[in-house]
């Protein structure tokens, strides 16, 4: 392989990743904050179908994103309202709306399918993109992909070094504690809710406008929320950590089709199942590694202890489980 | 979730204009949809009708999607019965698919014995779907990982498992297709007789399994121990329960129908195994039993209220050129309402 393959592939899976990365946030952030949206998958479609449509019929690429955006904005709210506020169980509520998104995605966008729309062009970064290898890597890139990169510094700061982002921990950890002092972990809950959802939004608005440009039925994102899910928990609920897992999924299916080549009867498909039995691994060991009796064995064994430690994030202890003061 | 007080009967008035109001909620929402894509509201629905019900033959298409829901929400009793979400009850229509066509594929060559083969397929389906539930199950009780995260994952696993089979393995002759395995000689298909068009032994397995979850969870030891640990797992354990065994026990029952399922799918409708086996019955299942409040009364006339719109939407693309999506968006939109109207009373009650 030559210098040249290998900056096309990295290029290829940084750009593939960039709506799994904004999806794989979003969600984090909302997490943390102890709720579950469970929707993903049915409003990153959502979200791409209207940003299409709007970026389509204003002929205005902005317009589409923040429409997607605010699609995917409004359907976390509706999660965190029926959760908090209805006192429904977010699961159901969650899962419910990943299947009516879907269908409205499908139902509303129809007259669209198909039809040649706007797309975002890339953007290189005058003077950096001559850099020999990194140029071409890093910096020529639409401008979804290259925020998708930012975003992830940016949130890792926000979470774990500022204050407001204390406060959202502490809401996810501890609502009891938090309200204590003061923090109302609904208005917090609901506010990380909107802010994961705007990113969602924008995962699906990448997607119809730069990443797989256009609708259809299938459009090419479906699968993505569940994955993006998987990735949230294989992440330990880092952000970092959780960007890293969408790289590495992306690189996979970047793959997949060297893989065609030498596994010719394996389909594609097959490989999209990676992240999920990757993500019950995950699980399993997290929760191994509260066991006593395994961390002594793993103490005796370096690559165990390794494992146990690359994969030793906790989810947030009120995860799912909506506060009530009382 | 009938309310016990001195005034009973009143309380199913209420409950009824709640009904009432869900529909128009969801019809207005409907409506306005069908108006913003440029289709006449009525017609969509008379389409919506004429697909389903207008005639005989659209009638027994109908009880062919009635019939896996129907058992698919049987098995998901069995598991909400003792709290757990059993959202891996796609993955194991599909293992239990994938199951019968593994017990099938072994009669192609006896053609005689079609009957013993399908036998073995429905003892297979529902041994396959049973296996993937306690996958899960144990995955929950013994490894900590939650239910939901654990099911899910398996639904794609499944799926993975099904494409490698019908492009590896198990691939037509010639050349493998999305289009599934090879299609089984007719000896081993569930037969319908000519007029009735829907086979007896599908019909016979779905009373068969409604009938069995209703008086199992209501009258026998099992039942009431799944309901014990459901509403207070640590009471339960202290009164000699075991939740563990219990839990996997209700995945076993929800996977086992599941399995069944999943034959109906490949004997009854497909006679082969195709990717898309399950045809998202088992998340459909999930939507009919929380809009049928998990009373098994419900979850009969619910499923065929379902199985009416997904057939009755099959009309619309050639009808009125609108997607065939519209079934799954009244679905989903009742349920919502329903869920929200059901946390809209607990707020007016805690007020009150």
């Amino acid at each position: 392989m030559t210098e040249f393959d290998v900056s096309i592939i990295i290029a290829g899976v940084i750009a593939g990743a960039a709506p799994i990365v904004l999806a794989a946030i979003g969600e984090t952030i909302t997490e943390k904050a102890g709720l579950i949206n469970l929707s993903l998958d049915g409003s990153i479609l959502l979200a791409a179908m209207a940003s299409f449509v709007v970026a389509l019929k204003a002929d205005s690429l902005l317009a589409g994103f923040v429409a997607g955006a605010l699609v995917g904005a409004a359907v976390a709210a509706a999660v965190a309202v029926f959760s908090i506020f209805l006192r429904q169980n977010q699961v159901a509520v969650g899962f419910v709306l990943t299947l009516m998104t879907r269908d409205l995605a499908y139902f509303l966008g129809n007259p669209y399918s198909r039809l040649q729309g706007p797309q975002t062009a890339l953007a290189p970064i005058p003077g950096l993109d001559q850099i020999p290898f990194l140029g071409p890597v890093l910096f020529n890139h639409p401008l979804p992909v290259y925020f998708s990169v930012v975003l992830i510094g940016i949130c890792c700061w926000y979470v774990y070094q500022t204050s407001p982002g204390l406060k959202l921990r502490a809401v996810g950890e501890n609502p009891q504690a938090a309200y204590a002092r003061g923090i109302n972990p609904w208005k917090v809950q609901l506010l990380y809710a909107v802010c994961g959802g705007l990113l969602v939004g924008l995962s699906g608005a990448t997607f119809s406008l730069c990443t797989k440009p256009g609708w259809g039925r299938p459009q090419g994102a479906e699968g993505t929320g569940w994955i993006a899910l998987a990735l949230v928990i294989f992440g330990g609920w880092h952000p970092l950590k959780a960007a890293v897992g969408a790289y590495l999924f992306a690189f996979l299916q970047l793959m997949g089709i060297y893989f065609q080549g030498w596994l010719p009867t394996v389909p594609a498909q097959v490989f999209q199942v990676a992240p999920f039995p990757l993500m019950i691994f995950t699980l399993l060991v997290m929760s191994m590694a509260q066991n006593e009796s395994v961390r002594r064995w793993a103490a005796q064994r370096g690559r165990a202890t390794a494992l146990l430690r690359f994969l030793s994030g906790m989810a947030p202890a009120a995860l799912g489980r909506p506060f009530r003061p009382d | 979730m009938v309310s016990n007080d001195s005034a009973g009967h009143l309380i199913i008035l209420p409950q009824l204009r709640e009904v009432l109001l869900t529909v128009v909620v969801v019809f207005v929402f409907t409506s306005l949809l069908l108006i913003v894509s440029g289709a006449p509201p009525l017609e969509a629905y008379y389409h919506l009708f004429l697909g389903s019900l207008s005639s005989w033959v659209k009638f027994t298409h109908v009880v062919k999607v009635w019939i896996p829901l129907t058992l698919c929400a049987c098995g998901l009793l069995f598991t909400f019965r003792i709290g757990l979400w059993n959202i891996g009850v796609e993955g194991q229509v599909m293992i239990g698919s994938m199951f019968t066509t593994w017990a099938l594929r072994a009669g192609v060559d006896s053609p005689d014995m079609g009957p013993v083969f399908i036998v073995l397929s429905l003892a297979a389906s529902a041994l396959g779907g049973a296996l993937w539930a306690a996958v899960a199950g144990f995955l929950k009780t013994k490894g900590g990982v939650n239910e939901i995260f654990a099911g899910l994952g398996l639904n794609f696993v499944a799926q993975g498992i099904v494409l490698w089979l019908i492009f590896g393995p198990w691939k037509q002759p010639g050349v493998a297709s999305m289009s599934g395995t090879e299609t089984f000689p007719t000896a081993l298909w569930l037969n319908a007789p000519a007029l009735l068009r829907i086979p007896p032994v599908a019909l016979a397995l779905v009373v068969a399994a409604l009938v069995a979850t209703g008086l199992m969870l209501r009258y026998t030891r099992i039942g009431l121990d799944l309901k014990a640990v459901g509403r207070n797992p640590s009471a339960a354990f202290l009164y000699g329960l075991k939740p563990s065994r219990l839990m996997v026990l209700a995945m076993l029952f929800g996977g086992g129908f599941a399995g069944f399922a999943g034959n109906l799918q490949v004997t009854a409708v497909y006679h082969r195994l195709i990717p898309a086996i399950s045809s998202n019955y088992g998340y459909l299942a999930l939507l009919v039993v929380m809009l049928a409040n998990f009373n098994i009364w419900l979850v009969a006339p619910v499923a065929f209220f379902f199985a009416c719109l997904n057939v009755g939407s099959i009309q619309l693309p050639m009808m009125l050129q609108l997607d065939s999506s519209l079934g799954g968006v009244i679905q989903g939109a009742l349920v919502l309402a329903t869920l929200g109207m059901h946390g809209w009373r607990r707020i007016k009650l805690t007020q009150a």
